[in-house]
């Protein structure tokens, strides 16, 4: 009887069975089945030959790079994501409006359109080229402007991520550290950094996400040059699909070897993030 | 002396933001336009009435519009499916449908050509049909290529917005509507869709903006210019011709964009604020 009721009040509201078919149908005919198609080329290739691709001097460094610059991108992301989310929850100023409504252009803004304008810019004939080329920093073409402009793309990412949680830390956690003689550095990493630690890391992990996979705001800045090591993944796979050579197998390859790696780092990430979530909902 | 001392830690902080705001957010843009009227007005205005620019300008529109409508149709089907139901593998399905967010747009270009190119398994399917239809469509190097590849990157983007807030909403409403036999159709346009409303709103802009942009994806499956090039790809081609003249007709062509992504930003924080004061 019981499981008669229960039943009925699965099914009480319409539309069960057309809505999974429907989703299930778009989803494996638009995403799945096209990422199954990468799969099974990259298993056309022998095991030494993967191997042997995977092991390549330009491939191994392409990696690098492209993990490297994310990575560095991503903590850099996270250290002036918390300043300005923090300025635009606490604080009032002239502009702030401004400043908040337009956090998000980079995910707005055409990723080619951000890679040849930060390209220009940071360059020898750009404004802000020339200024650092006199202090001696080479910007565009080299593995400083991929991070530039990783850190470009993922910004709004770790931004949108701590502000809603630092809205609703009430302002007396601190007030009452302030009152106990915390000081203002030990208030922080004792009292809000648990409190944010759990969004701050999903921001991380999005924006290390677009990072490693980003393709047009990166291209331009970084020169593509192997010798300089400033080719990354997605320049490389792209590559095996435009030279004469074409060469499907190997690009199925990388890109399969792409998605396990960015799949795992947002395990780890989420692994990370469930653990700091708990320690502060304790 | 501890308020004269958060004063200024205030100050700096603050200062640090608007720094990095001006050089990372507004210098970029004003780099644009200040290098697209480089050459004046004149030469702006041919480089965006070219042949090139307008046809890219059809492409990306038609892109555009039915990557919107796909996702949305998409959308409001899988938010009503994981947020009303339960049922085994729900978790699985709400995963498979954020891939798109985590992978390299390049991939999913890769991914049709492996499906629909020369050497996909799937081509002999595509070309039985054309044969028995009577009709040419290619799914590789062709507008529905570049629609395909664009839908597929701003595939998850309406759902993820719907999904919370139907979520926050819980079932008893319909479950109500239901019990007194009202039929699904009506459930969804007098309960649900009203609660969805803003944030659907939300998805489809950030859809739309994500869309008009798309490059990796798209360059991979798109190769002839002034046919099925998207802007973004005609961009690429006039800078990558290298002259002083084409690399300034690319940042005219940037500007249109930039011009699209600001309408874009605006919409979002009006339908963001509207969307706050509805739930008020």
């Amino acid at each position: 009887m019981k499981q008669v009721q229960t039943k009925r009040k699965k099914s009480i509201i319409p539309g069960f069975g057309i809505s999974m078919g429907v989703s299930v149908t778009m989803l494996s005919l638009i995403i799945l089945i096209p990422l199954a198609s990468v799969l099974a080329y990259s298993f056309r290739l022998s095991g030494q030959e993967f191997l042997e691709l995977m092991t390549r001097p330009n491939v191994v460094r392409a990696f690098v790079t492209s993990i490297g610059c994310a990575l560095a991108a991503a903590v850099i992301n996270c250290i002036f994501g918390t300043i300005l989310a923090w300025v635009l929850v606490r604080y009032e100023f002239p502009g702030k409006r401004l400043m908040d409504g337009m956090i998000e252009l980079p995910f707005a803004l055409p990723t080619a359109v951000a890679g040849i304008t930060l390209t220009k810019m940071y360059s020898d004939t750009g404004f802000l080229g020339r200024a650092f080329e006199k202090i001696g920093i080479e910007i565009a073409y080299t593995k400083t402007g991929i991070v530039i402009a990783m850190v470009f793309i993922g910004i709004p990412f770790v931004v949108r991520a701590i502000q809603p949680v630092l809205e609703k830390l009430p302002a007396s956690y601190e007030e009452a550290a302030v009152m106990l003689g915390a000081s203002r550095f030990r208030i922080f990493w004792k009292v809000i950094f648990p409190e944010i630690a759990p969004a701050l890391w999903t921001g991380f992990g999005l924006a290390l996400a677009r990072g490693i996979g980003e393709y047009g705001s990166v291209i331009y800045i970084s020169g593509n040059s192997e010798k300089n090591g400033t080719q990354v993944v997605s320049y490389i796979i792209m590559q095996k699909l435009n030279s004469g050579n074409v060469d499907y197998e190997g690009a199925a390859a990388i890109a399969l070897v792409l998605l396990i790696i960015s799949f795992l780092m947002l395990f780890i990430i989420n692994m990370i993030q469930h653990i700091a979530s708990r320690r502060t909902n304790v | 002396m501890k308020e004269k001392n958060s004063k200024a830690v205030k100050w700096i902080l603050i200062g640090i933001s608007v720094i990095f705001f001006l050089l990372m957010l507004v210098l970029p843009l004003l780099e644009v336009i200040y290098r697209a009227l480089w050459d004046g007005i004149a030469s702006y205005q041919a480089a965006l009435t070219a042949p090139n620019t307008l046809s890219a300008l059809k492409v990306t529109l038609i892109a555009t519009v039915i990557a919107v409508a796909v996702n949305t149709v998409f959308g409001i089907i899988a938010s009503w499916l994981l947020t009303k139901f339960d049922f085994r593998g729900k978790n699985v399905l709400s995963t498979l449908i954020d891939i798109p967010f985590s992978i390299s747009p390049v991939i999913a270009g890769l991914a049709y050509i492996m499906t629909f190119g020369r050497t996909g398994w799937a081509k002999p399917l595509i070309d039985g049909i054309n044969d028995a239809l009577g009709t040419d469509i290619a799914l590789v190097f062709s507008v529905p290529a570049v629609v395909l590849a664009t839908i597929f990157v701003t595939f998850p983007f309406i759902s993820r917005e719907i999904i919370p807030i139907l979520y926050a909403q819980g079932r008893d409403e319909e479950e109500a509507a239901a019990m007194m036999g009202a039929s699904g159709f009506t459930i969804f346009r007098k309960i649900t869709f009203p609660h969805m409303k803003w944030g659907l709103l939300y998805g489809i802009i950030l859809c739309a903006a994500r869309a008009f942009g798309e490059f990796g994806a798209v360059y991979a499956v798109s190769k002839a210019r002034g046919k099925t090039f998207t802007l973004p790809l005609e961009i690429d081609a006039l800078y990558m011709a290298g002259s002083a003249d084409s690399i300034t007709q690319a940042f005219a062509v940037s500007s249109l964009l930039v011009g699209m992504a600001l309408i874009m930003l605006i919409l979002k924080n009006i339908v963001e604020y509207r969307g706050k004061r509805s739930d008020i």
